[in-house]
Order: C-alpha cells, then structure tokens, then sequence
C-alpha cells in the first residue's frame, strides 16, 4: 500500500470515528458538568443587573449556518431578559438574522406566554450598511428603522415610545458571525455612545473579541461559542441545547488530543526510523 | 399542503448535508450541485430581502409618499444608479464617482473609530495598576497582560537587530504570540466540532427521530 493511500485511509478513520464520538453522546447523553467562566458571568450580570422596563436591543448579526453555536446563546439570553421584564428590540446587521430573531421569539415565548408583540418586544428587521447604520441610529433610531418588519411605523410602536437614540438603549447584546457584528457595536454604541455592549460569538472567532473585555469595559462579557452558551443556560437554571451538546462537545475534544498525541508519536517514529 | 411542504424540505436538508459530507470521501458533483445551490440561494435572498426591506421603506414609498419633503434621496439614488452602470463597458466610468465617495466616507469612519477602539482604548486598557486587583491570580493576569503586550509589540520592531538583551523581550514575545495561536487553534476546534454536532442533531433528531 502507498503512502499516499495509507494516508488517506486514515483520514477516513478519523472521521468515522469522530462521527461516532459526536454521535453516541448525543443519543446516550453523558451529564458531563461544565464551570462557569468570567466573561460568561460578566454577560450574565449585566442583564441581570438592568432594571425592569428598560429597552435593549438584540442583534442578530449572523446565519443559520453559525445557528448551532449562536441560537442556544441567543434563546438564553433572551430568555433571561425576558425574566427580568426588560423590552428587546431584535434587529439584524445580517438579512438572515431576521428569521433567527423570530425563531428565537417563538422558542422563549413558550416560556413567557404573556409577552406581547410591539408592548415587550419587537423586530425591527435587517439593517444595510453595518456602521453606518449604527452610527445613524446615534442620531435618531426611528429614521433608521422607519418601520417593523410587518410594516408598522416606529412611531406606533407602543414600546418604543420615548426610544429615540440609542443612548436611550440599556445594553446592546450582538450575536455576531463576522462583519458587521459585534466589533461595529463596541466602535459605535459603547465607545462612542458609552451604551454597554455584551454578546456572542462563535468560538472561532471568540478569541479576536477577549483583548476588548478590558479595565475600559469596551465590552461587559462574551459568550464564545457552544461551551459559553451551555454555561449561560446553567446560570439561568435552563438546561437547553447547548448544555445537551457539550457531551458530544468534550468527546470529540478528548478524541482529537488523543489523534494529536498518537500523530506525534507516528511522526517521532518516523523521524527516528529515517535516521537509521 | 404544508405537511408535504415541510416532507420535502426536510428531505432535501437531508439531501443537502449527505451532499456536502460526500466531499470528505473526495470532491464530487453532488458536492459541487450543493455548494452552487447554496451560494445562488444566498445571494438571491439578499437581492431580495434588500430591496424590500431597505429600498422600498427607505426610497421607494418616501419618494412616493412625499417626493418634496425627500427629494434629498434622489442624491444616493442616483449614486445608486451610477454604481449599476457598471454592467457595461462604455458607461463603467459612472460608477468611478459612488466608488471614490465609498471609500472616502468608509476610510473617514474607520480611521477614527478604529483609533479609538483599536490603538487608545486597547493602550488604556493596558495602562493599569497590577496590584488594584482583589485576588492573586487577578493580580498575576495584569501582571501577564502588561509583560504580553510589551513584549509581544515589541517582537514586531525591526528597526534594530534585535541580539543579546535586547532578544529577551522579543523572544518572550513568540512565546506569548505562540500561546494565543494555541488558544485560537483549540476555539476553532471547538467551532469546528459545534458545527458536525448541529448536523449530526439535525440528522438524529429531526430525521430519524432517535434522539429527542
């Protein structure tokens, strides 16, 4: 057999057996604990900390193809403000961001019954242009959301009444795939307008958002991917999907230092085996 | 009517996920029909989802409502226009115009945002007592917080031959550097793991119905 062959046989092993390590514990669930992190704890803190009533805004700035990470976060954090009484506006920096605001409504909605549409939240649609969109709303909100997606006036809008910059915002909460996203609302709302920005990421790009977890408080906490969302839903006392996927989570990740040690020990003995 | 609707979209996300996981045996026409779909679905949604969310509240009905009080739109309207004049080559030089007011505006923006939020409040943040924190391991954080910025900034100094002493920082600096592409590495592995979890779900779950 080839080298070139082995080589790829292997590949083919690795991802039968990570396709069974994801799999197995997501039909015979493990109950593996996970701890709370400070960034997770600093997200949770500011909703938890705002005052019944006030206004917040969501924004859904991502796809469905990121909808395994940021949707648990978004349902929980939803859910938690929901619980506090905080009003939420849902936008969208991304046009697909629109449907995963509504989808996330319907979930947490099953949990608040009462929540009524345009008097506790609302969706104010996508939103062209990133920046510029948020730097206008500093100006004023309704110019740049005329209408709800349904095509009712800013102005008829119970909820929003009183609402008219985005400093009038308690906490802005960005669920951000990429650009625009969550780095638009640091730029704009916190260090321009000093509104507290949280929010979250996928994991892949949570490690480029950390450094503005800082003393200026550029961002109050960060939810970075799957593991950060399970976190949440276990301060909120929720277990949701993401607590259910972390099992598969962490077997995957034993898997994988398990093929780096042994892909080591094959390439230590194959540079040994050359130099004989 | 929309049981079967629903029948049918499932199966083609089952359809779809088969498609997309057959390029890790090797690249195939079903991958590529996959993909193609997948981007001119995109691209389509966008189209469409942006003139009737944002042209027609922002333009169309203002003008129509009351073209007096917002002719000041005819002004990105016509940038607007201009940009399309691109499709063809004897008028292309229109959108020249858009263009440079585009980056022109864009570079403004981000020249002072990004020298707030990038460069001042990033540099602020490092300019911290260490001691001011409450717990040990707090205190040690600062500690490496200042320590990884110099060095890691410094590693990037190219002015001098960098030998000696005045090696240590910069080396200290790869280390430093070393480490957060670790820390990234296993976040990607983390993304990357999250996203065969929600299709494995997807197909467990809403496919086979085994998992609840």
């Amino acid at each position: 057999m080839s080298a070139n062959s082995n080589s790829q046989t292997e590949r083919w092993i690795i991802f039968v057996v990570l396709f069974v390590a994801v799999a197995l514990p997501l039909v015979f669930p493990l109950g593996l604990k996970t701890e709370v992190s400070d960034y997770t704890k600093m997200a949770w803190d500011l909703i938890e900390t705002t005052p019944d009533s006030s206004v917040v805004i969501f924004s859904f700035d991502c796809d469905p193809s990121t909808m395994t990470e940021l949707q648990p976060m978004a349902e929980s954090m939803l859910y938690h403000a929901f619980s506090r009484n905080q009003k939420v506006i849902a936008m969208a920096l991304w046009p697909q961001g629109v449907q995963m605001a509504d989808m996330a409504f319907n979930t947490v909605k099953t949990s608040f019954p009462d929540k009524q549409y345009g008097i506790d939240y609302v969706n104010l649609g996508y939103k062209v242009s990133g920046i510029v969109a948020i730097q206008a709303m500093g100006q004023s909100m309704e110019e740049v959301n005329p209408t709800d997606i349904a095509g009712t006036k800013y102005s008829e809008i119970p909820m929003l009444k009183g609402i008219v910059t985005i400093k009038d915002i308690a906490y802005v909460n960005s669920l951000s795939s990429g650009v625009p996203g969550i780095k638009e609302w640091i730029m704009i709302a916190r260090d321009t307008y000093k509104t507290p920005v949280t929010g979250g990421t996928t994991a892949v790009s949570a490690p480029g958002f950390f450094p503005y977890i800082n003393s200026q408080k550029q961002l109050s906490g960060l939810l970075g991917g799957l593991k950060a969302a399970s976190e949440y839903e276990m301060l909120i006392g929720r277990i949701g999907s993401a607590t259910v996927k972390m099992d598969a989570q962490s077997t995957a990740h034993v898997l994988i230092l398990l093929f780096i040690a042994i892909g080591n020990v094959k390439a230590y003995r194959a540079k040994k085996g050359s130099k004989k | 009517m929309t049981g079967f609707m629903s029948t049918l979209g499932l199966w083609m996300a089952v359809f779809f996920t088969f498609s997309i996981f057959s390029f890790l045996y090797k690249d195939n026409p079903l991958y590529k029909l996959s993909e193609q779909i997948f981007v001119g679905l995109s691209a389509a949604y966008w189209l469409v989802y942006t003139f009737f969310s944002m042209m027609m509240p922002n333009l169309i009905v203002k003008l129509s409502s009351d073209f007096k009080g917002n002719i000041i739109l005819l002004i990105p309207a016509t940038l607007g226009f201009m940009m399309l004049l691109r499709i063809f080559p004897k008028t292309q030089w229109f959108s020249r115009f858009p263009i440079a007011i585009m980056i022109g505006t864009s570079a403004g923006i981000n020249m002072v945002r990004y020298t707030k939020s990038d460069l001042l409040s990033q540099v602020s943040a490092t300019m911290i007592n260490p001691f001011a924190a409450a717990t040990t391991s707090a205190i040690i954080g600062n500690f490496l917080l200042i320590i990884g910025t110099i060095c890691g900034v410094y590693f990037f100094y190219f002015s001098k031959k960098q030998e000696g002493m005045s090696a240590v920082p910069s080396k200290l600096g790869i280390w430093f550097l070393m480490i957060s592409f670790g820390a990234s590495f296993g976040y990607t592995v983390m993304a990357r793991v999250s996203l065969l979890i929600g299709r494995l779900e997807f197909l467990l779950k809403d496919w086979l119905h085994i998992i609840k």
